[in-house]
C-alpha cells in the first residue's frame, strides 16, 4: 500500500541526503519526495509518498525518527487531507492540433506559459489522478519534455500536531 | 578574550571532562593539535587511525564515559571508519573529530579532501560539518550529548581547518535545542503493568539480557528480576557479564554458537523477556523457529528495534534500569519449581565440551578455559574477531559487566588489540587479558608500539592456529572442505615480535608448558605476549546451521 508521509526537519545542509540515504539503504521504496523549507524558516517540510506494508512503514517510521534531524512525522494516508503535484508538459503543437490542445488546457484548468513555434508548454496542477489523466490525453500530440515535482500534502482543517511549530524558534540553533 | 575554533574545541573537551583522546595528526588537523599543546588532555598517538577509533571506543566500554579520538583529513577520516563503524553497531559512545580542507577548497577534490560526513552518515548516530566556528561549542555540547545518551553512538564533528584558525568568542553553551532528539527512558506504566501480568502468569520465563543491560547499568536490577521470578538467564555476545557466571540461573551464551541448554531453554519457554538485546540474525538464525511458544516482552530504548526482526506481543520502550525498577515492584516472588528443574537437567545433559584426546596438543579451548580459571577476578578480556571469540564467550566467565569487550555487530577484525590498549589506558592498574587468532591480530599488529609507548603490561594471548579459523570451518561446514585463502604458510614467531617490542615472549605446544608459564605471567607487572599453538583443525561447536533454528544446533 501506499503511504503519504509529512516530516518535519531540521533546515541543516546534509538533512536531505541523510533521509534519501535512509530510504535506499534499508530497501524502502520511495514513490516521490517533496522538500522545501516551511513558514519557520529553520524547519523544512517533506512529504513523502513510500510504498510497503504496516510492518515496512512502521520500520520507516522509527528509522525516520532515528535520525537526529527529524523533528516530526505524520503518516496521513488515512485522513482526510488535499494534495498536489505540479506538472509541467512540453507538447508537440502543430498548427492543426493546437486549438485542440488549448481546449484540453481549459477542461483541466491548466495554464499555458511558453509558446514555442512547434511546441506549447503547459502547467497543471491537481492531484496525482489528474496529473495523470492529463498526461494521458497530450500523449498523442507526442510529448516531447515533462517534470513534475512529486507531491505535495496537508491535512484539512485544524488538526493538532500538523503545525510547523510545536517548538519556540529561538530553540533552534 | 577571543581564541581560535580550533582552542575553544580543546576546552570544549576539557569542559566535558575529557582526560585522554587518541589519534594521528597530519594537515588539516594541524589547528587543533596545536591547541592541544599544553592542554591538560593527554593525547596518544597510535600508528594507524583504525587504532585509534578501536582504542576510543575500548576506553569508552570500559569506563562507561565518552571515547574521543581525532584524525586528519582524508586518508586519516577514511582509516576511523571502521572504526566509528564497529561502535555505531556496538551503541559505543564516542566522539570523533576529522580535520578537513579549508571551506574554500570543500567540494574540489582538493588534497586529502574526502566528504566524511557523507560517507559516515550510515555509520553514526548524527554527525556535523562545521562551517561556521561560532557554531563550534554548540555542535561539541550537542555531540556529546548525543554520542552519551538514549542509545548511544558515535558522532563526527568535521573541521575544516579555515574554521579551527578563525577567531571566536568562546563560551561553552548550558542549553541546546534538539528538537527531533527526545530519549524515551520511562517505559510506558500499562505496558509495564501488562509485562508483570504476563511475567507472573508465566510458568516457563527465560530472560535474554543483551548489551543495552551494561550500558543502561542494569545488572543490579537484572539480578534482581531473575532471582525473583526464577527465570533463567542467557546472554548475547554483548551481554556477557550483565549477569554473574556462576550464578545457578545462569545460561551462558544463546543463538548461533551458544550453548544448547540455552537455545533449548529459549526454544521452550513460555514467556521470553528481552532486555536490552536486539534479536541480532546471530541469535535468532530461523525467525520462525525462534521462542516459537513464548510470549515476548522486549525492553529496550531504541524503538526501531522492537518489531523489527521478531515479532514482540509486548514492546516498552525506555531505558532497561529504568523500566526494571518500575517492573520489580509489580513483580511476586515465584519458584517456577518444574521449569527450574528441566533447566537444571537440560544443563547436565549438553555441557560445554570439547575433545582433549591427546595430553601433547594444545587445544585452543583449554588455553581460553585456563584463562579463564587463572585470570584475576577484576580482569579484563578483549578478544578479537574468529573461532577465539567464541570460545572466549562460551568459556569465559564474569562477574561484573564491562570486563568483557568484543566486537560484535559488525565482527571487525583487528579490533583486540586497539581496544584493549583504550582499556588498559581506562582502568589503570587492572590486568588486561587479549584473546587473539593469529590472523585478526595482524590487522592491527602495529599498535604494539603504542601499548609499549604507554607502558601497558598487557598479556597477550595468539590463539595461533596458523589459519583464519573460522572462514576455515565455514568452508568446512558450506563448502565440502575446499579450503581456499585461510592457510598462512608464512610461520610468524609471536613471541619473537613481542620481545621486539620490549615485552616477555613465550611460545607454547603443549598444556603442559601453557600451565607451567600461566599463573606467572597474569601475576606478572610486565607486559607479555604469549604465543599459544594451538591444533589448527578445531570448530566451534555447537554450531546452529544456517536457516535451521537454533535447538537444532550440530555437534560436529
Ligand atoms: C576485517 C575483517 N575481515 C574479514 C573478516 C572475516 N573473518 C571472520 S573470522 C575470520 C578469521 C579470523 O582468523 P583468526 O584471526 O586467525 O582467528 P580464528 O578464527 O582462527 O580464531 C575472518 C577472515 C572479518 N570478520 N573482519
Amino acid at each position: 500500500m501506499r503511504h503519504t508521509l509529512t516530516v518535519l526537519v531540521e533546515n541543516t545542509p546534509g538533512v536531505l541526503a541523510r533521509v534519501a540515504g535512509l530510504f535506499s539503504r534499508r530497501g524502502f521504496n520511495i514513490d516521490s519526495l517533496a522538500v522545501g523549507r516551511t513558514d519557520n524558516p529553520a524547519v523544512s517540510r517533506m512529504t513523502i509518498v513510500v510504498e510497503g506494508d504496516d510492518q515496512v512503514l512502521e520500520q520507516v517510521n522509527k528509522q525516520l525518527h532515528k535520525l537526529i534531524d527529524v523533528i516530526k512525522i505524520n503518516d496521513i494516508t488515512k485522513d482526510a487531507y488535499v494534495d498536489r503535484e505540479l506538472v509541467m508538459i512540453k507538447v508537440y503543437a502543430e498548427a492543426a492540433t493546437r486549438s485542440e490542445i488549448m481546449q484540453l488546457v481549459d477542461i483541466f484548468r491548466g495554464r499555458i506559459v511558453d509558446v514555442g513555434r512547434k511546441t506549447l508548454t503547459i502547467e497543471v496542477t491537481g492531484d496525482e489522478g489528474k496529473i495523470d489523466a492529463f498526461e494521458n490525453c497530450l500523449r498523442p500530440f507526442g510529448i516531447k519534455e515533462l517534470v513534475r515535482t512529486g507531491k505535495i500534502a496537508m491535512l484539512r482543517g485544524l488538526k493538532p500536531g500538523t503545525k510547523n511549530n510545536g517548538y519556540k524558534e529561538e530553540d533552534m540553533v | 578574550m577571543e581564541i581560535t575554533a580550533a582552542e575553544a574545541l580543546i576546552q570544549c573537551l576539557e569542559k566535558e571532562e575529557v582526560k585522554i583522546i587518541f589519534g594521528c595528526p597530519g594537515g588539516a588537523i594541524l589547528p587543533v593539535y596545536d591547541a592541544l599543546y599544553g592542554s591538560s588532555i593527554k593525547h596518544v598517538l597510535v600508528r594507524h587511525e583504525q587504532g585509534a577509533a578501536h582504542a576510543a571506543d575500548g576506553y569508552a566500554r570500559v569506563t562507561g564515559k565518552v571515547g574521543v579520538c581525532i584524525a586528519t583529513s582524508g586518508p586519516g577520516a577514511t582509516n576511523l571508519v571502521t572504526g566509528i563503524a564497529n561502535a555505531y553497531m556496538d551503541s559505543v559512545p564516542m566522539v570523533v573529530i576529522t580535520g578537513q580542507v579549508a571551506t574554500t577548497q570543500v567540494g574540489t577534490d582538493a588534497f586529502q579532501e574526502v566528504d566524511i560526513t557523507g560517507i559516515t552518515i550510515p555509520v553514526t548516530k548524527h554527525n556535523y560539518l562545521v562551517k561556521d566556528p561560532r557554531q563550534l561549542p554548540m555542535i561539541v555540547k550537542k555531540a556529546f550529548h548525543i554520542a552519551s545518551t538514549g542509545r548511544p553512538g558515535p558522532v563526527l564533528i568535521d573541521l575544516p581547518r579555515d574554521i579551527a584558525s578563525r577567531k571566536i568568542k568562546f563560551k561553552y553553551p548550558k542549553n541546546f535545542a534538539l528538537p527531533g532528539y527526545k530519549p524515551t527512558y520511562k517505559g510506558h506504566p500499562s505496558m509495564v503493568q501488562q509485562a508483570a501480568r504476563v511475567i507472573m502468569k508465566s510458568e516457563r520465563p527465560v530472560i535474554y539480557a543483551g548489551g543495552g543491560v551494561r550500558i543502561s547499568g542494569a545488572s543490579q536490577e537484572l539480578l534482581k528480576l531473575a532471582e525473583t521470578i526464577s527465570a533463567p538467564v542467557t546472554h548475547t555476545l554483548m551481554g556477557l557479564g550483565c549477569f554473574p557466571g556462576d550464578h545457578p540461573l545462569f545460561l551462558g551464551m544463546l543463538g548461533l554458537h551458544g550453548t544448547r541448554y540455552a537455545n533449548l531453554a529459549v526454544t521452550g519457554c513460555d514467556c521470553l523477556i528481552a532486555v536490552g538485546a536486539r534479536f541480532d540474525d546471530r541469535v535468532v538464525s530461523k525467525i520462525s523457529g525462534f521462542a516459537p511458544t513464548a510470549r515476548v516482552i522486549h525492553i529496550d530504548i531504541d524503538p526501531a528495534e522492537i518489531g523489527k526482526n521478531v515479532r514482540t506481543h509486548l514492546p516498552i520502550v525506555g531505558d532497561v534500569k529504568t523500566v526494571l525498577e518500575a517492573l520489580l515492584p509489580l513483580l511476586d516472588k515465584k519458584d517456577n519449581a518444574a521449569w527450574f528443574e528441566r533447566i537444571e537437567q537440560l544443563k547436565l545433559e549438553n555441557p560445554l565440551v570439547y575433545k582433549q584426546e591427546r595430553q601433547d596438543v594444545l587445544k585452543p579451548q583449554f588455553v581460553i578455559e585456563k584463562l579463564n580459571q587463572y585470570k584475576p577476578c577484576d580482569a579484563i578480556v578483549v578478544t578479537d574477531v574468529g573461532q577465539h571469540q567464541m570460545w572466549a564467550a562460551q568459556y569465559m566467565r564474569f562477574k561484573e559487566p564491562r570486563c568483557f569487550l568484543s566486537s560484535g555487530g559488525l565482527g571487525a577484525m583487528g579490533f583486540c588489540l586497539p581496544a584493549a590498549v583504550g582499556a588498559g589506558l581506562g582502568a589503570p592498574g587492572r590486568t588486561v587479558i587479549l584473546v587473539a587468532g593469529d590472523g585478526g591480530f595482524q590487522m592491527t599488529i602495529q599498535e604494539l608500539a603504542t601499548a609499549a609507548e604507554q607502558n601497558l603490561p598487557l598479556k597477550i594471548f595468539i590463539i595461533n592456529n596458523r589459519k583464519l579459523g573460522m572462514v576455515r570451518q565455514l568452508q568446512e561446514y558450506y563448502h565440502d572442505k575446499r579450503y581456499i585463502a585461510v592457510d598462512f604458510r608464512f610461520n610468524l614467531d609471536f613471541a619473537a615480535l613481542g620481545r621486539m617490542y620490549g615485552m616477555e615472549g613465550y611460545t607454547v605446544e603443549t598444556p603442559e608448558q601453557l600451565m607451567e608459564l600461566l599463573p606467572g605471567i597474569l601475576a606478572s607487572p610486565v607486559p607479555v605476549m604469549v604465543n599459544c599453538i594451538v591444533s589448527g583443525d578445531e570448530n566451534v561447536l555447537p554450531m546452529v546451521l544456517a536457516g535451521t533454528n537454533i535447538d537444532e544446533a550440530v555437534d560436529k
